[in-house]
């Protein structure tokens, strides 16, 4: 006895196995980025009032980054449209349409990161005077470090106790020896090494902000990388199977695709929660 | 256009081909709409919208419409099948539990209504 | 009628199946019946090696410090300074008691009673081929097998296996300078995806492939708790696999996901953000582990009815009063997590409302006691082997499932958390409960799978030294607890106790300290209890009384109307069911029972309902 309903809808539920299936697998990856979205808002509400940053990610580039999913999203439908229409040629080119938005994803998403990896927080203490710098890394040798400061930057609880918390309103600014105004935001900063007590970059070790970004988009990514290889796959050896099984295969590539559209609406709740609020 | 080697392709009952063409082009209309809600969404973020609360509840009042489009349209939720309904019917349900009792057993105090941060 | 016939599509399944190698066929298998005997052999070896560890810890327990005989040189040899002078340290005996509880629930019981009994019996029950993704089905058993090989490789490593309970609370399991608990936390990474693949497995294949006339009131009981179960795993896991992702980064990566802001370790604060809160985890690791104790309770309760029914020759007595129950439990499971979080400070509404839904969830679970012991009443009882674990399951679950009323009082649970009130309360459920009922489905479904009986004398002496011994081991706990005795103390409590603290007021009065030494002697009894268990299984394989028919336990299911073993596809032609699952003793029918796919009497089909 075959297994019965792999491509043939079952009468009372309308579903073929893998339809099901895949619909089963997505509910559990709902409660698994549900999961880490309510560890978001869990560390944002328990956060210090005023710590929690804001625009320390590229608006623009996560914009891009958005509308690139979105494309992909719809490739991946036509994808899938075409191989109904029994149009195979059109396939080939939405499915390897859909695999390069989803290498331009990563691409951007790799330079996001770098970003992150390459700011920098370093506190420095000259006799018994502690002063925190954040920037980027433009330049370090063994004797020197130096930072581009940013406008946007995060205030951790090492930067706070030290007095160099973010400025509330109405209360005094703390003694930072000069290091405010638009001058000092423009101007390079180089740091002797021997001076520096402790430097760290924009790692999810840095902040509790930072920390859930990467682990979210991190595992979002890995999810894209993962549907991008299952979409790789049916875009070579398993094409083969449009010629012995053109029904199941036209069922797999709606699988994939529901699959690829999860992730894409993932991306849709992550980039404003994380990107603009 | 490039036709299958095996000329009698079982179609699956509810997408004749001409159900399939209609679509297509409802496919790009939602895609327009998507673009547009998320140029909204960025310009959305610069306008203060009242209170910290108030910014959120529209950013992801907008979300959640991109999402409903993506999930209703592309993966043809809104013709889907009770049993999809119900997996995702409970699920939802969990989550919303999972995400409101955490938040009022960690912070009873200062629970949603109350939240007062520094944007 | 006409079943899906894909004409282009070639399955190995039934034409290649004699030309299968080795690997194919017994190491890669996508035969549900294989893979359900995979993972029933490997889950009794890792209840075997629980309890082993657990036997270990009670020479401890019952004679704190003093070097354990014959096996403490071995532990010495094989875990260095853990276990100098065959003395289990502290560290050892907390890092065994984490593994102990990890690998009996996760290494164990889940995969006994949800995948091996699960697999083996499901698909037949619904008269259907396999289940809907084989070779789906084969991944999860490979994972859930390196998962296993991981737990048991940290033991080796240096400082040991994890150390922070099952239950790997931070900052403890996050700043704790041993690799174990990462280790344990990859391991639970795989187990958690294994059994998600399964759950998936299992929905679709209940769902999709039952067979014609097979409507979901005609289910056997035993489907219904393992569609429930499935839903509970594929639903609550993600939540734990998303904390130990946070808690494999802070480990790594150094984030505080779940370390507070000014967390001072060895006096000197910590080098971290900080921002995050240890709550976090608790809140996300018991939203799985609340479902996941009826993950433990569901399955065997599906096998009490299947064996109550058949050794009493009567219906079940409220059938759809199950059913309905086993829904009631599987919603509410979800919200009643923070009852193991009463003493975190959460305030009162909040443990109000926790409080409410632990006790309306004990609801539905007395309802289906009830409805199993009022089953029982004018029923003609065979007492076999399966049928005495069943009756005895009922008992035992009853005294701990009532046990955990008290638990549910926010109240009452100041003083009881974190006893051995606890630890007795749930092991009377998984150990006396959960075990007995799945040793009895061992007994009752080996004829089905290898064409010959178990020995019944060694399964009554297995039965009845296991039902002793259980009682002498968990029962003292109970006043253990009350008298204020704390779970996870190396040295049994002495510490604490009235010798230790002359006048001191609450300290531990002797008895609780003595009762260690019977509850030890319990211990290693009932281990011995076991060793029958073990050989009867091995041997009658091979050797046991020939089954006289494919049937020999006269049952309705689907099951035992195939061939024994079944074959590759179980059914030669889909079966279609006609009747209910527990047609026994039917007035005015031939024999005392009637077979699910069999036509009715006067050879008049009921239509059969898709």
């Amino acid at each position: 006895m075959e297994i019965p309903y792999t491509v043939k809808e079952r009468k009372d539920t309308g579903l073929y196995n893998a339809k099901l299936g895949i619909w089963l697998f997505l509910a559990s990856e709902v409660m698994l980025f549900g999961a880490l979205f309510s560890a978001y808002i869990l560390l944002r509400v328990g956060a210090t009032p005023g710590t929690w940053p804001h625009g320390l990610l590229n608006v623009p580039l996560g914009t891009l980054n958005t509308i690139v999913l979105i494309v992909s999203s719809v490739t991946v439908v036509m994808a899938w449209a075409s191989l109904k229409m029994n149009q195979f040629g059109k396939w080939r080119m939405y499915q390897a349409a859909t695999l390069v938005c989803a290498l331009i994803f990563l691409v951007i998403k790799s330079f996001e990161y770098h970003d992150k990896l390459t700011h920098y927080e370093v506190v420095t203490k000259e006799g018994d005077k502690h002063h925190v710098y954040d920037g980027h890394l433009v330049q370090e040798d063994k004797d020197k470090v130096v930072l581009h400061p940013s406008a946007h930057r995060l205030y951790t609880a090492r930067a706070i106790a030290l007095g160099f918390g973010p400025e509330p309103a109405g209360a005094h600014a703390p003694a930072d020896h000069g290091a405010k105004g638009h001058a000092e935001k423009e101007a390079l900063v180089t740091i002797q090494r021997s001076t520096i007590e402790h430097m760290e970059n924009y790692g999810p070790k840095h902040h509790p902000y930072l920390a859930i970004y990467f682990t979210l988009t991190g595992l979002h990514a890995l999810h894209v990388i993962g549907g991008a290889l299952v979409m790789a796959f049916f875009f070579g050896p398993g094409a083969k199977m449009w010629k012995t099984d053109p029904e199941r295969f036209t069922n797999r590539i709606e699988i994939s695709g529901l699959f690829w559209h999860f992730v894409d609406l993932v991306w849709i709740f992550l980039f404003p929660v994380l990107y603009l609020l | 256009m490039s036709h299958s080697s095996t000329p009698a392709k079982l179609h699956s009952a509810s997408h004749g081909h001409h159900d399939v063409a209609s679509e297509v082009r409802r496919y790009l209309i939602i895609f327009g709409a998507l673009t547009v809600g998320t140029i909204v969404t960025v310009l959305a973020s610069y306008i203060n919208f009242g209170s910290p609360t108030m910014n959120i509840v529209v950013a992801l009042s907008i979300a959640s419409i991109k999402a409903f489009l993506v999930a209703g349209y592309f993966m043809h939720l809104i013709s889907e099948k009770k049993m999809i309904y119900m997996i995702l019917g409970s699920t939802t349900f969990f989550f919303a539990g999972l995400v409101y009792l955490t938040l009022w057993s960690m912070h009873p105090a200062s629970f949603i209504h109350h939240q007062s941060y520094v944007p | 009628m006409q079943y899906s016939h894909d004409t282009h599509n070639h399955t190995h399944e039934a034409h290649d199946h004699e030309e299968m190698g080795f690997w194919t066929k017994y190491v890669f298998s996508t035969d549900h019946k294989w893979i359900g005997i995979q993972y029933g052999i490997t889950s009794l070896l890792f209840l075997l090696f629980g309890f082993v560890l657990m036997g270990l810890m009670r020479w401890q327990l019952a004679y704190p410090g003093t070097p354990i005989p014959v096996f403490g040189p071995i532990l010495e040899k094989m875990l260095g300074s853990a276990a100098a002078g065959g003395v289990m340290s502290a560290d050892l005996y907390n890092s065994f008691g984490a593994m102990h509880g990890t690998i009996m629930v996760f290494l164990g019981i889940v995969p006994l009673a949800f995948a091996a009994f699960g697999n083996y019996v499901v698909p037949l029950q619904i008269g259907a081929p396999d289940m809907t993704f084989p070779r789906l089905n084969m991944a999860s058993y490979w994972l859930y097998f390196l998962g296993g090989v991981v737990m048991v490789i940290s033991f080796f490593l240096p400082g040991g296996a994890a150390q922070s309970g099952w239950t790997s609370y931070s900052p403890l399991a996050t700043i704790i300078p041993t690799q174990g608990q990462t280790w344990w936390l990859l391991g639970m990474v795989l187990l958690i995806n294994s059994s998600l693949l399964g759950a998936v497995n299992f929905l679709a294949t209940i769902i999709q492939l039952r067979a014609p006339g097979m409507t979901w009131m005609r289910l056997p009981f035993f489907v219904w708790a393992q569609f429930v179960t499935a839903f509970l795993l594929l639903l609550a896991f993600p939540p734990l696999e998303a904390a130990g992702v946070m808690q494999l980064m802070d480990k790594l990566f150094g984030c505080s996901f779940f370390l507070p802001t000014g967390l001072i370790i060895s006096g000197k604060v910590a080098d971290v953000s900080g921002g995050g809160s240890p709550l976090l985890w608790q809140h996300l690791f018991w939203f799985l582990a609340h479902p996941e104790v009826y993950v433990l309770i569901l399955p065997a309760m599906g096998i009490v009815s299947e064996i109550l029914c058949n050794n009493i020759r009567k219906p079940i007595w409220g059938y759809k009063s199950l059913v309905y129950s086993l829904f009631a439990i599987g919603f509410l499971s979800f919200i009643v997590w923070a009852h193991h979080m009463y003493m975190t400070g959460m305030g009162t509404a909040i443990s109000t409302f926790f409080q409410t839904t632990t006790l309306i969830i004990s609801i539905p679970s007395v309802i289906i006691l009830t409805v199993f012991f009022i089953t029982l009443w004018g029923g003609s009882i065979r007492f076999n082997t399966q049928m005495l674990f069943t009756l005895a399951f009922l008992v035992m679950f009853g005294i701990g499932g009532l046990t955990g009323l008290p638990l549910g009082f926010n109240f009452v649970d100041l003083f009881l958390h974190d006893s051995y009130y606890v630890i007795a309360h749930f092991h009377y459920i998984v150990a006396p409960g959960t075990i007995f009922a799945l040793f009895a489905g061992v007994y009752y479904w080996f004829p089905k799978a290898t064409g010959r009986y178990m020995c019944d004398f060694w399964g009554r002496v297995h039965f009845w030294c296991s039902l002793v011994f259980m009682n002498v081991v968990f029962f003292p706990m109970f006043t253990q607890g009350i008298a204020g005795m704390s779970r996870r103390m190396y040295d049994g409590g002495v510490n604490y106790s009235q010798a230790a603290n002359k006048g001191l007021l609450g300290a531990l009065p002797d008895s609780a300290i003595y009762s260690n030494v019977i509850i030890s002697i319990g211990a290693w009894m009932l281990l011995l209890a076991q060793i029958p268990f073990i050989f009867n299984f091995f041997w009658s394989m091979r050797n046991g009384r020939k089954v006289e028919s494919d049937n020999p336990w006269d049952a309705t299911t689907l099951e035992w109307q195939t061939p024994t073993p079944p074959p590759h596809g179980n059914f030669a032609v889909e079966p279609t069911v006609y009747r209910g699952p527990y047609e026994y003793s039917v007035p005015g029918a031939v024999r005392d029972f009637i077979p699910q796919n069999e036509i009715d009497n006067k050879g008049k089909a009921k239509a059969p309902k898709s």
